[in-house]
């Protein structure tokens, strides 16, 4: 009977790998089978070989969304560990009330990043945005800035704006961490004398390390897949300079129709991810802790 | 460092006073920062005479009115053909998705079969595999199947994004039951599946709210699958239709308007977090882990 009853297991693990099947793994093969072809909309589709390929290494729009992507990446992974370090420094502390601190910060997070993008839109408006209105109220400015009408100031203010998004996410990764850490560690750092900021320094700090590592791994991917953010706030402009990866992808597979195109684009961009997630097992490797 | 760690060996009760109060301050100022474009949208969208649109902005929006909601309802097929399309969709991904997780993490955690770690490896994989990358053959496969510019069209798709997690989650939920449990059922006659439904469901009920809240609020907000697979303004879930309202009807934006519309994509899951704040958090920290 227990022979039998260990055998039905797999009518209810069915569904779920055939839907997985259907909807992930079988497009995945489509994807590499679509970016070996020239593959339009309507029309007839025909097998190109490496042509997509070769297409891409001398498509200059997509060296500059890599990079710009690259960019963006490397602009927003700071101010976002910074300030989730801190935050969550903040909500580890045994103060009265904290825990109604930590779901304020953390709010912004389940909001959805193209509702956010657009409630940032309006604040950073040039006629009717809060920015403007408070900067041209204390006198800092004399007429209103244009904040998403140029590279360098568009690329700072959705910064700023993901940074409020998502830094209450790395803030909850950052304090499960701070709070796996046992208290003995700091009785007894605290019995030799050490003050706060040693024992930031010399327990926080190198026992945080490896979630440090995983929140840094998941926070880089999510930077990597920039989308709704730039599409909504800039565009893709000015004159197509805040392209990422993803947007040329949507572009050139559902505007311009050139799916094996797309579908190249793709693949590429998965390759660069799973790098990036080999990293983050390689980070975690042998690793229970958590 | 050395300075500031001495400092605290001597420890004053005005000094301890002062650090607190100080904290709060901080705490007090971040959360401000937090809460104030979200605050700012919904008391902007309640508030009469296009104080939106108005310049420089108010101070602080004042009166009440529903107008903005009455302009918001003229954009495309009205908002709540809308709250209709992202409700459906979060409420099919959210069935579909408990189902699925909670039968494949029973059968991954209680059973042991043929191909089982393959099995479930190939599932967790699917984590490391963006979405976005799989978006351009995903759109011709609905399409095949009919069903781009669907309701159940999407929700599919959302479902297979959410099942990795929720098959995850799921399986540690039911790993955490203790084992004596079902082997009294079992020596009743009890079937598996009979088991499953009277007596699992309630000890894995916190990982099925996990599983849900995720599920509901990943399907409310998503954009791009959104963008791209409901091409038509009727079928448009609530992100998909702001982007119109933010490109405004007669060549003007009404950002009143805008921030109903915002307010109303963004109550849902407020609430939601709030009333089980509990759950999202331990799935964040649960799925994290390996995600």
């Amino acid at each position: 009977m227990v022979e039998r009853r260990q055998k039905t297991g797999i009518w209810y693990v069915l569904p779920a790998v055939l839907f997985t099947m259907a909807f992930f793994i079988l497009p995945l093969f489509m994807t590499v089978w679509m970016s070996l072809h020239d593959w339009p909309l309507i029309g007839t589709r025909a097998f190109s070989g490496l042509q997509n390929y070769v297409t891409m290494a001398n498509d200059a729009q997509f060296w500059r969304a890599l990079w710009f992507t690259t960019l963006y990446t490397l602009l927003v992974t700071p101010p976002i560990f910074i300030l989730a370090f801190i935050l969550a420094l903040l909500v580890n502390q045994s103060l009265h009330g904290i825990s109604l601190f930590r779901t304020a910060y953390f709010l912004p997070v389940v909001i959805g990043l193209g509702t956010s993008s657009l409630l940032w839109v309006w604040l950073l408006n040039d006629r009717v945005g809060v920015f403007n209105g408070v900067l041209l109220w204390l006198g800092v400015i004399d007429k209103p800035i244009v904040w998403l009408g140029e590279l360098r100031l568009a690329l700072s203010s959705i910064v700023v704006s993901v940074v409020w998004k998502t830094v209450g996410f790395t803030m909850i990764l950052l304090l499960t961490g701070m709070q796996a850490i046992s208290d003995e560690l700091y009785h007894a750092a605290m019995v030799d004398g050490a003050g706060y900021w040693a024992r930031l320094r010399f327990i926080t700090a190198p026992l945080l390390r490896r979630t440090f590592a995983l929140a840094l791994v998941l926070s880089v991917i999510g930077s990597y897949l920039a989308f709704d953010q730039f599409f909504i706030m800039t565009r893709g402009g000015p004159q197509n300079q805040t392209i990422t990866v993803v947007y040329w992808i949507v572009n050139n597979s559902f505007t311009y129709f050139k799916m094996g195109y797309g579908a190249a684009l793709s693949l590429v961009l998965l390759v660069i991810l799973l790098a990036l997630s080999m990293l983050q097992l390689w980070v975690l490797r042998g690793d229970n802790e958590f | 460092m050395a300075v500031s760690g001495r400092s605290q060996t001597r420890p004053g009760a005005t000094r301890r006073k002062i650090s607190t109060a100080f904290l709060y301050l901080l705490a007090i100022g971040l959360a401000a920062i937090f809460l104030f474009p979200v605050l700012w949208s919904a008391l902007t969208s309640i508030s009469p005479g296009g104080q939106a649109s108005s310049m420089p902005p108010p101070f602080w929006p004042t009166g009440f009115t529903f107008e903005n909601y009455v302009k918001l309802n003229k954009y495309g097929a009205g908002i709540f053909q809308y709250i209709f399309n992202s409700g459906s969709v979060a409420i099919l991904t959210v069935l579909g998705t408990i189902l699925l997780s909670t039968l494949g993490g029973y059968g991954f955690s209680r059973f042991s079969f043929r191909g089982k770690n393959v099995l479930f490896l190939v599932i967790l994989a699917t984590l490391m595999i963006p979405f976005q990358s799989i978006l351009t053959p995903l759109f011709l496969m609905l399409g095949l199947l009919g069903m781009q510019n669907t309701l159940v069209g999407l929700a599919l798709v959302y479902i297979t994004f959410q099942l990795p997690f929720g098959v995850f989650i799921m399986r540690n939920t039911f790993d955490a039951v203790p084992l004596e449990i079902e082997e009294a059922a079992l020596l009743d006659g009890c079937n598996s599946f009979t088991l499953l439904y009277r007596v699992m469901l309630a000890p894995v009920l916190p990982g099925v709210v996990t599983v849900a809240i995720y599920a509901f609020i990943n399907a409310w907000n998503e954009f791009l699958a959104a963008l791209i697979i409901m091409s038509q303004e009727k079928k448009f879930t609530l992100p998909i239709l702001l982007t119109s309202v933010r490109s405004g009807l007669y060549g003007s934006v009404d950002w009143g308007a805008l921030q109903a519309g915002i307010t109303v994509a963004i109550v849902p899951c407020v609430v939601l977090f709030l009333l089980l704040q509990r759950y999202y958090i331990r799935g964040l920290m649960g799925g994290a882990v390996k995600g």
